[in-house]
This record gives C-alpha cells, structure tokens and sequence, in this order.
C-alpha cells in the first residue's frame, strides 16, 4: 500500500506534464510523422526515431519524450494497413493480423478489418496503460521470476501454436514448423560461432536471413504473384463490402476477447528477451481456441484481427518495463528510445533501475504518453481506413509494380546488400511453393521466428540447470519445474491438444484441390533434400561446440522423420487425395490468366536490372515496362504513374537518410544521389 | 610500441591539436552539408549510444553546423562495416566511420574475415571507458582482496562470446584461478546483468557506463559486491585506480594478493595487451584514409572544441564515462596502442581460446 501512497500523487504530476496545450501538440506532430513513416514494412520506429535523434539533445525533456513516444506508438498502429490490404507483415507485431486481415481485404471488407484491427490496438493500448500503472509498482521481482527455463517454455507455448495453424495435414504442418526452424539457424551460431549452411565466402549467409526478409518473401510475394497472375482487384470484383463502422461494431462485439489478448500482450511484452515475436501468436491461437464457429479462420475471421491486434499495442506498454526498470531494450525501437532519453534535457534521466525512485512521475508520463498517442493515431487511422481501403479496389496490375518497389526496398533496409534482394526472391519461391502445396506458411514462419529463441534458451537453460544438477538434485529440480514452468507446460499441453483436434478446420490457404502426385511429391523430395544436406553440415561442427550442432540435429531428424512418413502416406495414397494438395490444379490460381513463371520473371528482372544499373534506374526502366507492356497502359498514365513511384521512393528515403541498392554501374562512375 | 610512450605522445598531441584548433577552421565549410557517421553495429549497442552522444556535439563544433547522422550498418561482429569502409575515399569530408572493442580484437586476432586495415585510417577522435566485476552477496562475503577463497566455487557468467570483450574478464577469472563457466550466447552486457539479477548468473562485468547506470543501484541495495575495476593507466603506462571507481581495488592489487597469480610473465603481459587494446581506447572515430589536412585538421579542431566545452566533463561523464577523449595526434597514438599487441601475447591469446573454448580462428 505504500507505494500506491507515493504512485497516486506521482500519478497527478504526470497527468499535470501531458495535458499542456504544446506537449499535446508535439504528440500529435510525432504521431503523423509516425503515420508517414510506418508505411514503409520492416523499417518504421528506428527510422523515424533515428531521424529525430538529432534534436533531442538538450531538448525539454517531456516534449522530447512526446514527440518520441508518438512515433514510436503509432508504427504497430500503422502497418496494420501493409497487413491487411497488401498482405504484407510489417513488423513481427502484424504478422498474425494477415492471416485473416488478408482474406478480409479479398472478400472487399478492407475498411472493416482495418477499422476493427484499430478499434482493437486503441483499446489494447488503454488496457496495457491502465494494468502498467499498477504493475510497474510491484513488476520488478516478478520480471526478475523469468528466468531461462520459463522464456523456453514461453518460447514453446508461442511454437505450439503451430498445431492450430498445421492446416489439414498435421504432419505437413509440423514438418513446415521444422524447415522454418532449420531456415533460421542459418549462419553463424549464437553460442560457439560455428557456421551452418554458411560459408565466410558469402558473408552475407554467415548473419542469418532476417525476419523482415522471410516474413515478405513467405507471405507477400505469393500473394502478389497470385493476384497478379489472376489481373484482378484485391478485393474481389472490386466492390466494397461492410464499412469501418462494422468493424467497430465487430470489435464491441468481442470485447472481451479484446481484453483476454491485451492481458496477454502486456504481460508477455513484460519479460524481457522474447520481444513481441510470439505475442501475436500466442493471442490467433487464444483467439481460434475461444472461438466456438472455427470454420472461418484463414478465410476472413474479425476475431483473427481482432485478438493479435489487441495485444500488439498492448505488448508496447508491456515492453517499456525491461526498457524503463531494467534499462533493457525489449526492441530496435526502444534501444534507440534509451539512447535517446539520455539526450534530453539535462541528461537527468537515467533509464534503468533508478526510474521507479526518481522519476516515477516521468515514467508515469511515458505510460500515459504511449496511451494516448495510442489513441489519436487510432483516431486518424480510423478515419483513413474508409478511404485507404479504396486502393483494394483498383485493378492489381496497377498496383503490384508498386508493391514490389516497397517490399525490394523494405528487404534492402534489413541488411543493405544486394543480397537481401536474391534472398527476398528465393524465400519468396519456397514461400509461393508453400503456399501453393498447402504446406503451413505460418507454421513456417513461426519456426523462423522462434529458431533463434529456442537454441538460445535451451542452449543456456540446459547449461545452468546442469550447473544447479552438479551442486544437488533438488536444486536443479527447483531451478528447471519452478511453478511458472509446470503451469505453462500445463497451458502448451492443452493447447497442443485442442490445436490438434481444431487444426483440421481452420485453412489458412482456404479449399485446396488436389491432383496428380508428381508435383507434391517433386516438392516433398526438394525440402527432404535440403534437410538431409542441413544434418550433414550441422554433423560436420566439431563435438566440443556441441551447443552450435545439437538444435539443428535434432530438427532436422524430427522434420525429416516427418518427411519420411509423409513420403511414405505419398507412395500409398492415392492421386486426389487431401496429401496431394496443390492450387494449379483448380482453382484461382490454375484459371490466372498469366502464369507463374512470366510473372516472376518481372520481378526477377527488377532484381536483375538493380544488379546492373542500381535500383532507382533499375525502377524506372521496370515501371515503365511494366506499365506499357503487361498493365496495357497509355504512354501518358505509364509516365505520370512512374514519376509518382520515383518521387515518392525519393523522398520518403530521402526523408529518412536512406539509400538504395547500388549496381555495377555505380561501382564504376560516381552518381549523385538517389542514382548512387 | 610501449604504452608510455603512447600516454606522453597522447598528451603531447592534445596541446598540439589545441593549438591548431582555431585557424584552420575557417577554410572548410559544411554548411548544408550532411555528415554520415557510420557505426558498424546495430542501433542498440554502446557504439550507437557513444555516436549518438558525439553526433549534435560535433554538428554545433563543425564549420557551417551541418547536419551529423548516425548510419547504423551491423553485420558480422562489425567486421563487415569495417570491410566497407576499407573500400571508401575521401568525397567533400563527409564520412565518419566509428569502431569499437569488437572492431580492434578479430584485427589483432588475425580473423580471417578481417579485411581491413586500421593503418589505412586516419583518427580523429578516441575515447576509452573501465569495467568493474561484480560478485554475488553470498560469494562477495568470502571476498577479502584476494581470490583466495573464490577458487573452490563454480561461478556462472552470461557471455557475449570469448574472442569479444569478454576476452578481458574471462582471462582475468583464470588468472585467479577461478572457475568461471561462460554461458554464451547472450546479447549485450544487460542481458548478462539480468541474468546476475535472476540469480542463473552469480559473476557479472559491466563496462562504467553500464555498472553507473544498472549494477551500483545493486551494490547500494546489497545484491552485488564490488571484486575489482579491470584499471585505468597513468601516464607511465602503469595500471592504477580507475578515476571513476577510486574505491575499487583493480584486478592487479587482486591478482597480487592471490596466490598463483603473477602480474608478469606471458599470462599478464598478454592480459594487458588486450586490456589495453579493449578499454582505455576503445572507440575511434576515423576518416577515410585519403582525406586532404585541411579536412582532418576541421575534424580535429571541431572534436577540440566538442571536449573544451563548459559542460562536457557534466554531460559526458553521465554517458560515456569519466575518461579522456582523445584527439588529433592524441588520437593517433590511442589508436598504435589499441591496435598492437606483441606476438607473443597475441599468440598466448589464441593457444587460450583454443584450449579453453575450442576457438580457432583461421
């Protein structure tokens, strides 16, 4: 009770700072500026707060934190739009959200998946705020009860959601989990530096694939080949269903569902090292399981956007925990956020365990500042939604030159190499392959996602509790079946369990016809192959750096068992069978007026042309092509539309001091910028 | 090279770039211009933190105020940034390039990625930072100056991996003859702290900055005791007290007052080398090597004005420490010091991580 007795005035002096005229008008300056810039997938927050840096030093510490705090709040507000009108996955925050924003978009209820996926980040976000307020108080020990055993086991519930999203095939489901898992130990490992599938020839496999990289290529460009190949509108014949108001009414109708994931997201946000790559998973999962109809997930399900839309903003609030308490960044964007607090004013505000004593006002005000900012981009977001989702009905081929500009720029902000581009084109290939043999690109990704999470955490869990073992038994024992391991070993148990017996419903990839065995199984032999050079290389590390070979090994056995059998079920099934999936039988993909590989082949000559010439060279022949050649457009509406892309690229990277990807010409004569 | 040489050029080279200070500002002029400071590590790291600082210092100091950015280009350890940088020339001046610890250990450790050269680079400005070690409460009591009743405890320490940083602290433990087991694999010394708050770790070292900010609360609140700073050096090139932590005996009264370990001999000499390579000059700012005088002689005199200012010891001890910045020729000489280590200790570095972590790097 004591410390609510020095919170509740501490709580007033924060209100007291927020609510001036100027403090509100530079929240509102930052929230726009966070808008603009949360367009571009993968890049948001730390461009934009990297941007400001240069005028916080000295700067009144509040309008700083402001101006900082409404840019920051409104990025998982923002790429909410990529998610759900182009399928794109902004941020690991909105990667469940396409899962059903996406079909939503297609079956023309853009602006009410839009406006229900706001209404639930605003709500998330005042959630998150208002438990903060209490928690921050007494957070301390409990982030502190988080140790290696339990981020493992958090690690495992976010990875057993793989069984609801397996889709009809649970062995495909899991095998598609344990590629994705293998995909992210490529490069050098954590623990002992060993490579995997990578040479120091290509330096750029030796750091990993990013996420930014495989999230675009697993789930953006299938969907923009698909609907480029089929020349039609996103939204299917083009018209507008429901409105923003529905999606409002949608999200009022599950308000409880609301709450139940911004719980979740504030309190896994907390616990600092799992950043927000399993929240949004945790919360679709939480969200097929409650609902009783689940026929509709994958398909267009509100309640899909609703749930990891909750508890996105919510993880926000929860993340400034680590950040403000322990002076740990729980992101790029909060790293940046710390740096920058320190710049501000007299440099009196030390993020860190002195926070809660000093400055509890401040910190109050960051909390309340996240809050509101919440609020006024919600705001303006809804009030674009209406408009914004018009785009879904513009024939595609207009737009889909477009979007590959976005995502090619986008993958090089990740790395800038030119490799990130070869590396977004062939994730992309195994992405629209996936996609195409029904194997779980979700499954996929979130084994990528966890990869890294899982070797870390078992790596280190295994290392102390054989440490603890050596001095006693029971103390190893209390160490690894501390009581939060044994309830969250309970929660992955049921909720494998339920996944399992839900999975077979929900189709991410909606109906898939099936056909003849060949291509199925072609695809089947190519992903046992890799896996079977995967074991020999990680076989290959020497034994003392066991630590760097036992995941992959394990993985790969497990994913490769599955294969085995699936082989197997392939050799005795016969054709037309669930196993043989495959959307160039029938269906949208099979009656597309273009084909797979002329439509590829655009993009790929884009990659090929930036290779060569530089991208915005690169981009000029490749809009002008595109345009003339597969849109049909008139010379007058090619020109004018590549001046539009061309100037926008500009100065959005000219805004954020951003380059593009140089080619051999650039190598050769030196160009002024944007053409270097 | 020795090290007092290296202190007394240091500080010949502060009064020299001093005195160049003023006249040769004028001829170059950045006004409108953007300058791109390049770090080769991630935005959440102390390189960033350390850039940031510097970076609106430096815009107000430099001719014409233009604009300074902190470009952020991570990969491989900061090997592949420095590779990049390797490869650039001088333009209209307006290429900053920052390195860390990380940047100058694989370059002495003849990592085969290296392929740049520091030589090549002309320094502008260098500053250094200390470490403090810390122990558990339980284990801190049986702490008496010496590591004598430390040896039979089995310590924990979470790592960023042996041939980084961690090289300085890991060596330092076996020196005493502790048993210190690394858990490697963690991102930055706050993950490492947090792993000592939880309790999975009972042996932690922070970099100043970081001890100031987040483990002296835990001292104060005693959840940690203070073991030992890693020192500062004198203007002999001696190891003595570190100026911030005056009251924390260094690692050399410790090592002296423990049985078995020697502060001479190959083990030693090799530890200072890399001490001296990782702290006391741990970050550089460079320019391209073909950069005009004129161009460093601007960089010089504005890094000048950035450490004369009223308020720098205030603000800078808050953020990267209470240790000198060096400039101009100052900064030359930091950077022979932080990047030459005798063959002997280089090689006795390399025979210790590959017996003691299976680390070979060729």
């Amino acid at each position: 009770m004591e410390a609510f007795a020095t919170a509740l005035p501490a709580l007033g002096d924060a209100w007291a700072l927020i609510l001036q005229p100027i403090v509100l008008g530079y929240l509102v300056l930052g929230v726009v500026m966070g808008l603009a810039v949360g367009v571009f997938p993968g890049l948001g927050g730390i461009a934009g707060l990297s941007l400001l840096l240069p005028f916080m030093f000295g700067m009144d510490p509040i309008l700083g934190l402001a101006l900082m705090i409404g840019m920051v709040a409104v990025v998982p507000t923002s790429d909410t739009f990529a998610s759900v009108l182009m399928g794109i996955p902004g941020s690991s925050a909105s990667q469940a959200t396409v899962l059903d924003g996406f079909p939503m978009a297609k079956k023309g209820e853009a602006a009410r998946a839009l406006s229900a996926a706001f209404a639930s980040s605003l709500f998330g976000g005042l959630v998150g705020a208002t438990f903060l307020t209490m928690f921050i108080l007494i957070a301390r020990p409990i982030v502190l009860a988080f140790g290696l055993p339990e981020m493992l086991m958090i690690t495992i519930l976010g990875l057993s959601m793989v069984a609801i999203l397996a889709g009809r095939i649970p062995l495909k489901g899991v095998a598609a989990a344990g590629l994705g898992l293998m995909v992210g130990t490529i490069g050098e490992a954590d623990a002992g530096g060993s490579l995997r599938m990578a040479t120091y020839d290509i330096p750029y496999l030796t750091d990993g694939l990013k996420l930014v990289i495989v999230g675009l290529g697993i789930f953006a460009v299938p969907e923009i080949v698909s609907l480029l190949r089929q020349d039609r509108s996103i939204a299917k014949g083009a018209s507008l269903g429901a409105g923003w108001l529905d999606g409002v009414k949608d999200w009022f109708a599950n308000i409880w569902l609301s709450v139940r994931c911004s719980i979740i997201g504030v309190i896994v946000g907390v616990i600092p090292g799992l950043g927000g790559s399993v929240v949004d998973w945790i919360a679709y999962g939480h969200s097929v399981q409650t609902t009783k109809d689940k026929s509709n997930f994958g398909k267009g399900e509100v309640r899909g956007v609703i749930g990891p839309e909750s508890s996105n903003n919510a993880k926000e609030g929860g993340g400034l925990v680590p950040t403000l308490l322990f002076g740990i960044p729980g992101s790029g964007s909060m790293a940046i956020f710390i740096g920058a607090v320190a710049l501000l004013g007299s440099g009196d505000i030390e993020v860190g365990p002195s926070m809660l004593q000093d400055n509890l006002d401040i910190t109050y005000s960051i909390v309340w500042l996240l809050a509101l900012a919440n609020v006024v981009g919600t705001i303006l977001c809804i009030a674009a939604s209406g408009g914004i989702a018009k785009l879904t009905t513009i024939r595609f081929t207009y737009l889909a030159p477009f979007l590959f500009m976005l995502i090619s720029f986008a993958a090089f902000q990740s790395g800038q190499n030119f490799e990130d581009l070869l590396a977004l084109f062939v994730i992309g290939l195994i992405g629209i392959f996936l996609r195409r043999f029904d194997w779980s690109r979700p499954a996929f990704l979130i084994g990528f996602v966890l990869s890294n999470p899982v070797e870390k955490f078992t790596n280190q869990a295994f290392q102390i509790a054989s440490f603890r073992f050596r001095k006693s038994f029971g103390e190893g024992m209390e160490y690894v079946f501390s009581p939060i391991v044994i309830i969250l070993i309970v929660v992955t148990i049921v909720s494998i369990i339920l996944g399992i017996r839900q999975a077979k419903m929900i189709m991410a990839e909606g109906e898939v016809q099936s056909g003849s065995k060949r291509a199925p199984l072609v695809f089947l032999l190519a992903i046992m192959a890799y896996l079977v050079v995967a074991l020999i290389n990680a076989n290959m590390i020497p034994d003392y750096n066991m630590t760097d070979k036992i995941i992959p090994l394990v993985i790969g056995y497990v994913s490769l068992f599955c294969c085995v059998v699936l082989l197997i079920q392939m050799i005795h099934r016969p054709e037309g069978d669930a196993i043989f999936a495959d959307k160039e039988v029938a269906g949208e993909d099979a009656s597309a007026p273009h084909g797979l590989w002329s439509t590829l082949a655009w993009f790929a000559s884009l990659i090929a042309a930036t290779w060569v010439v530089g991208f915005i060279l690169a981009l000029i022949g490749f809009l002008i092509a595109f345009l003339r050649v597969r849109a049909g457009s008139s010379w007058q509406m090619t020109l004018v539309l590549t001046a539009c892309g061309i100037g926008f690229m500009c100065v959005m990277a000219g805004a954020l001091n951003r380059d593009f990807p140089p080619g051999l010409l650039q190598d050769m004569v030196d160009l002024p910028w944007p053409l270097k | 090279m020795t090290i007092s040489n290296f202190t007394r050029r240091a500080v010949v080279g502060l009064i020299a770039a001093a005195g160049l200070a003023a006249p040769v500002a004028a001829e170059v002029d950045f006004s409108g211009k953007t300058i791109e400071w390049v770090i080769p590590f991630s935005e959440t790291g102390g390189s960033a933190k350390w850039a940031n600082f510097f970076a609106p210092l430096l815009s107000e100091a430099l001719p014409g105020q233009p604009t300074v950015v902190v470009k952020f280009m991570p990969g491989a350890g900061s090997t592949k940034g420095a590779n990049w940088f390797q490869e650039q020339e001088h333009d209209d001046g307006t290429l900053l390039f920052g390195t860390s610890g990380s940047t100058q250990f694989p370059y002495l450790l003849s990592d085969p990625r290296v392929r740049y050269e520091y030589n090549d680079w002309i320094p502008v400005m260098a500053s250094g930072t200390g470490g403090v070690a810390y122990l558990n409460p339980e284990d801190g009591a049986k702490f008496d100056g010496s590591a004598n009743a430390l040896k039979d405890t089995s310590f924990i320490y979470g790592s960023q991996g042996a041939t980084r940083l961690d090289l300085v602290p890991l060596l330092a433990w076996q020196m005493l003859g502790m048993d210190v087991e690394p858990v490697f694999g963690i991102k930055g010394r706050g993950d490492g702290r947090l792993m000592f708050e939880r309790g999975e770790a009972n042996i932690d070292y922070q970099t100043s900055s970081g001890y100031l900010g987040g483990s002296a609360p835990l001292v104060e609140a005693g959840q940690a005791v203070p073991m030992m700073t890693w020192g500062a050096l004198d203007a002999d090139g001696n190891i003595v007290r570190d100026p911030t932590f005056p009251d924390i005996a260094t690692f050399k009264e410790v090592c002296e007052a423990t049985d078995g370990c020697e502060t001479s001999g190959e083990a030693w000499d090799a530890w200072k080398a890399f001490f001296v390579a990782g702290f006391p000059v741990q970050k550089l700012a460079f320019l391209p090597g073909d950069t005009p005088q004129d161009v460093v002689d601007t960089y010089t005199a504005a890094f000048q004005a950035v450490t004369e200012r009223a308020d720098f010891g205030d603000i800078s001890s808050k953020r990267v420490g209470k240790y000198p910045v060096f400039v101009g020729d100052g900064s030359k000489a930091a950077l022979q010091t932080a990047t030459s280590v005798d063959d002997n200790a280089k090689q006795y570095v390399l025979n210790w991580l590959k017996d003691s972590y299976g680390v070979e790097l060729n």
